[in-house]
This record gives C-alpha cells, sequence and structure tokens, in this order.
C-alpha cells in the first residue's frame, strides 16, 4: 500500500469519526435509530460548496454545512417527538426529502472545490507536512469533537440526554423532557455529520448529491468496531472508540483494496460495509445472548467434526 | 397537602379490553402525613399513585397538590414536587450512569438544566459521599461504579435518596421492596421510614403486605376494584391488626381475601 493510500484511508477515517461520533449520540446515547445521516451528510457538503463558491470565507462556510446538518437532526426529531412519526420513518422522511434538497441547494448534481478557498488551504500556509497536511488537520478537527462530545455529555443536558435515552420513564421522574433531549441530541448529532459532510467536500475538492450514500452503515461499522475494542460504557472510551474505530475501518478497506484481497474494488465498497457491520452486530448479539452459541456452531462446521460421544 | 377528588380513570375505554382502575377515588392527605396503600392484585392502588406521578391522565376528576391544581400537567412538569421510587430496582436508576450521575442528575431536578459540569468539585462530592454513607449500604466508595453494577438492594436505595436529595411536596414509594430479597427489602423500608420520619416528608406507600400497611406510617388505606375501601388513622388504627384488616375486607366486599401474598406477607 502506497504512502499516498495510506494518508487517503486516514483521512477518510478522521472524516468519518466525526460520523460516528453522531451515530454515537443518536443510535446510542439517544437509542435513537436516525438515518437522516445519509442525508445530512450530503447536506454539509453541499451548503459548504456552494458556499465558498460564492466567496464565503471557508471557515464560515464550514459552520454553515455544521448548521445546515444541525437543522437537518432537529426535523426528523420534530417529526419524531411533535407528530409521533416512528423514530425510523422520521429519519427517512428527512433522509429523502434531503436528496431534493441537496441538488436544490447545489443547483446540479456536483460541485467541484478544485482551485477554491477551503480551510485546507488556509491551513497550508501556517504547516506543511506533504500529503500529511490534511490528515493533520482533519486529526484536529476530530480529536476537538470528541472532547467536545465528552464535554457536553458531562454536563447537566448531557447527563439528562443520557438518561432520557436509556431510562425515559425514570428520566421524566427526575424532570426531564424526552422530547427537548431527542430534540437536542439529534441536533447536535447531525450538525457533527454536517461538519463531517463539509470538511469531506473541503478536503476532497468535491461535493456531490451521492456523497451520502452509505454514510450511516460506515458511521455504524466505525462505532461497532471502536465499541469492540474500547468498550462502551464509559463515554471517554466509547467517543475514542469512534476515532479509532473509523481509521482501522478506513485502513482495513485500503488494505483490502489495494491487495486485491477476493478481487475487491471501489465499487464494492458499500457492500463490504455492510456484511462488516452485519457480522459485528451478529457477533455482539452472540456475546450477549449465551443461547445462541456462533463459535461452537462455527467451530464445528469448519473443522467438520462430530460431537463426541460421552 | 394532596387532594385527590372524584377520580375516574378506565384503560382501554370502548373496547373489549376496557379496564375500569378508578372508580371514583376521593383522598385528602394533610402535610407530613405517611399513607400506606394495601389492595388486591387489580384494586387501583398502582393506578392512583400513577396518576398522581402524571403518567397517566384522569378521564374525570382532580389532582390537586399544596392547592395547586396538576391534574393536566405532564410527569416532567410534576416533578418538581414529586419525589418517586419505583417498584423495579432497574426502572429508578440509569444503569449507565455512575453513582455520582444519578445523584447529580436527581440533584438538578426541577431547576433549569444547564451547560454547567454536572458533577461539581470536591465540596459537592463529599455531601453526596456522606449522603450516601448514611444509608449505610457501602456506597459512599463507588461514586464511580455504573448503577448497573450495584445489587437491588443498593439500587432502591440510591432510588430513595435520589427522591428525596431535593426539597418535594409528596414522596411516592411503588412497592418498592418487592422485587428485594427479604434482607434487602427491610433495610430499604426501614431506611425509609428514617428519612421519612426525619424530614417530615407526605408520604404515600403501596405495599403488598397488610402486616408492612400498619407498621409503617399513620394512616392506611385499603383499595378494591378502583374504590376507597377502607381508610383508619388516629387512635383507631392502633387498634388494627392483619385479621381486622380480612375481616373488614370480607365484610364490606362479601368475599374472602384470595390474594394470598397479602394474607402470608
Amino acid at each position: 500500500m502506497s504512502a499516498l493510500a495510506v494518508a487517503g484511508a486516514i483521512e477518510a477515517g478522521l472524516l468519518f469519526s466525526l460520523v460516528a461520533l453522531g451515530v454515537y449520540l443518536s443510535f446510542r446515547v439517544l437509542n435513537f435509530p436516525d438515518l437522516t445521516v445519509d442525508g445530512s451528510f450530503p447536506l454539509g457538503a453541499a451548503a459548504t460548496a456552494v458556499a465558498i463558491i460564492h466567496g464565503v470565507n471557508p471557515f464560515l462556510a464550514t459552520v454553515i454545512g455544521t448548521f445546515a446538518g444541525c437543522c437537518a437532526g432537529f426535523v426528523s426529531a420534530f417529526l419524531n417527538v411533535r407528530f409521533r412519526i416512528l423514530n425510523l420513518l422520521a429519519g427517512i422522511l428527512t433522509m429523502v426529502a434531503l436528496y431534493s434538497i441537496n441538488l436544490r441547494v447545489m443547483g446540479r448534481p456536483n460541485i467541484s472545490l478544485y482551485g477554491e478557498n477551503t480551510i485546507f488551504t488556509a491551513f497550508e500556509g501556517v504547516i506543511d507536512l506533504g500529503i500529511w497536511t490534511t490528515s493533520a488537520i482533519l486529526l484536529v478537527f476530530a480529536i476537538a469533537m470528541k472532547l467536545l462530545v465528552d464535554w457536553f455529555l458531562g454536563t447537566q443536558v448531557g447527563l439528562a440526554l443520557r438518561a432520557s435515552g436509556e431510562n425515559p420513564a425514570m428520566a421524566r421522574a427526575q424532570s426531564v423532557s424526552n422530547g427537548r433531549m431527542t430534540i437536542i441530541g439529534m441536533s447536535v448529532s447531525n450538525a457533527l455529520v454536517g461538519l463531517a459532510g463539509s470538511l469531506f467536500a473541503q478536503s476532497q475538492g468535491v461535493a456531490d448529491v451521492s456523497l451520502g450514500i452509505g454514510t450511516i452503515v460506515t458511521g455504524l461499522a466505525a462505532l461497532i468496531i471502536g465499541e469492540t475494542l474500547l468498550g462502551s460504557t464509559k463515554v471517554f472510551w466509547a467517543t475514542l472508540g469512534c476515532l479509532i474505530g473509523a481509521l482501522l475501518y478506513r485502513l482495513f478497506i485500503a488494505a483490502a483494496l489495494s491487495a486485491g484481497f477476493l478481487g475487491i474494488q471501489a465499487q464494492d465498497l458499500n457492500l463490504v460495509t455492510a456484511v462488516v457491520v452485519a457480522i459485528a452486530v451478529i457477533l455482539s448479539q452472540a456475546r450477549r445472548n449465551s443461547r445462541f452459541k456462533f463459535w461452537p456452531k462455527m467451530r464445528s462446521l469448519l473443522m467438520d467434526t462430530q460431537p463426541q460421544k460421552g | 397537602m394532596l387532594s385527590v377528588c372524584d377520580a375516574f380513570l378506565t384503560f382501554n375505554p370502548g373496547t373489549p379490553l376496557a379496564v375500569p382502575a378508578l372508580r371514583g377515588v376521593d383522598l385528602d392527605v394533610e402535610e407530613g402525613q405517611f399513607v400506606t396503600v394495601i389492595g388486591t392484585n387489580g384494586a387501583g392502588k398502582s393506578t392512583l399513585l400513577s396518576a398522581i406521578a402524571g403518567d397517566v391522565r384522569l378521564d374525570k376528576g382532580g389532582i390537586y397538590i399544596d392547592g395547586q391544581e396538576v391534574t393536566n400537567w405532564r410527569t416532567e412538569q410534576r416533578a418538581s414536587m414529586i419525589g418517586r421510587v419505583f417498584q423495579e430496582p432497574r426502572a429508578g436508576t440509569c444503569s449507565g450512569l455512575t453513582v455520582e450521575e444519578n445523584l447529580a442528575l436527581a440533584a438538578s431536578r426541577g431547576s433549569r438544566r444547564s451547560l454547567r459540569n454536572a458533577l461539581g468539585r470536591g465540596g459537592q462530592r463529599r455531601r453526596l459521599a456522606d449522603q450516601l454513607s448514611r444509608l449505610d449500604m457501602g456506597m459512599e466508595d463507588r461514586l464511580g461504579a455504573m448503577a448497573g453494577t450495584l445489587s437491588g438492594g443498593q439500587r432502591q436505595a440510591l432510588s430513595l435518596l435520589m427522591a428525596t436529595l431535593l426539597p418535594m411536596k409528596i414522596l411516592i414509594l411503588d412497592e418498592h421492596t418487592a422485587a428485594l430479597d427479604p434482607g434487602a427489602a427491610a433495610t430499604v423500608l426501614d431506611l425509609s421510614a428514617e428519612i421519612t420520619g426525619e424530614q417530615k416528608l407526605t408520604t404515600l406507600m403501596v405495599t403488598h403486605s397488610m402486616r408492612n400497611s400498619l407498621d409503617y406510617g399513620d394512616r392506611t388505606i385499603m383499595m378494591n376494584g378502583g374504590r376507597i375501601l377502607l381508610d383508619v388513622h388516629g387512635d383507631a388504627r392502633k387498634g388494627y391488626d392483619v385479621p381486622d384488616l380480612l375481616d373488614l375486607f370480607k365484610k364490606t366486599t362479601g368475599t374472602e381475601v384470595e390474594d394470598d401474598q397479602l394474607i402470608l406477607s
């Protein structure tokens, strides 16, 4: 694997660690299976790209992209809380609507940011690490957002948010409004995803309407890998897991692509992602549910041994 | 302090599964009174408590706390007036939060939550540890432990502390020892009596045990079929024993108490 491929994988990993943090907030903390992500990621990219080609300061453009994601999360949460639409469906509705909205925002299917001012070109004068410059900047963002989420979940609102996701009845008895918490949590979650989209567009130099397909699955893959490695009970480790999970996942994909492992090509990425997530979920369930003995079954299948007779 | 006026409530109204849970309940509880509520399964005890806490809305009637009508308030709006311990130890605490975080959540009940760090500095931590050590359950050294790792008795004691951490109008204990082993149940029950006595809390406690309903508190209510069947307090109550309650039940309803648990425990 070339250094360039490694750098690319690390960039993608760091970008998706932001998605993983968002998915952690919705899926895990709030217990809200949010599919808005597939729409809010390209929305962040689209909003930022349009702002940048209109000459807006790239930092402000990044804020705009983040805020756009935040609004998308708000809409899904509002549909769920105010109109009692099933959370899964609320996310899907927003996601579908966002496809059209993203086309409207951009005015065309994609926008190239080649040669435009982005936050990466702004930093290039300050730090120059060759092909690692983008990774370094993204690393700062990823760590900053991890720490921000850690801090947020430790505040009074953050505690209420965690309680609301885990035990709504108890949260209510402690004067927590579960609806309000869903709205706050979903907005923050999708703001992170919008930020990821915004940084994606700026680092890759393009915003595309089809960018979002599979974002949620990649985010989940990163989250689950992180949980498996670092555990999921303490916030600090869970958020660190998002970072490490996303990095490992993208590096693994890059390695598989470059080695021609099983003939995997770039277009197979979403299939591979889905399969990895499915296997990870099955394994984590197998570990929790002792009646479902996955390994003994697998072992007997693989080794083709008959159960010994006593 | 608490008034329930002519409360009616039917679950699944208008369907074949309609269950009339409350059929005209009137109850006035004075400030500082400890009321035990007893009754067979389906008598409406838990429904009455849920209605007071706000989990279910009355079809008809009103609920007043300290002169304020709260009939249509949501649970979270009433929460500043009501401390509550649930039957299931897992229900009243958050497994994924530490002991300290659970207490911090309870400490901000009723006030607007901000973006301040929920866990205060050393001072608050010491105060919480002091409170925990009063429970005598060995939790003062486990502030950082996840609540999910505590025993059932510890979790109910923590729940009780969370419910009584801040000043409030009414404490609701909904069979809060029913899921515990006898030893832990006795400890938690004594702890409840101690805390309510100390802070002179207005308390409603549902219990499944006739014995406990007479031994604890200063007023006993027996419910049956969604109505209050019997209400004893003051000197009259001192003369009561379990067989008297059983007799009274038989006299008023014309049937024997069939719930074994009520008689045996």
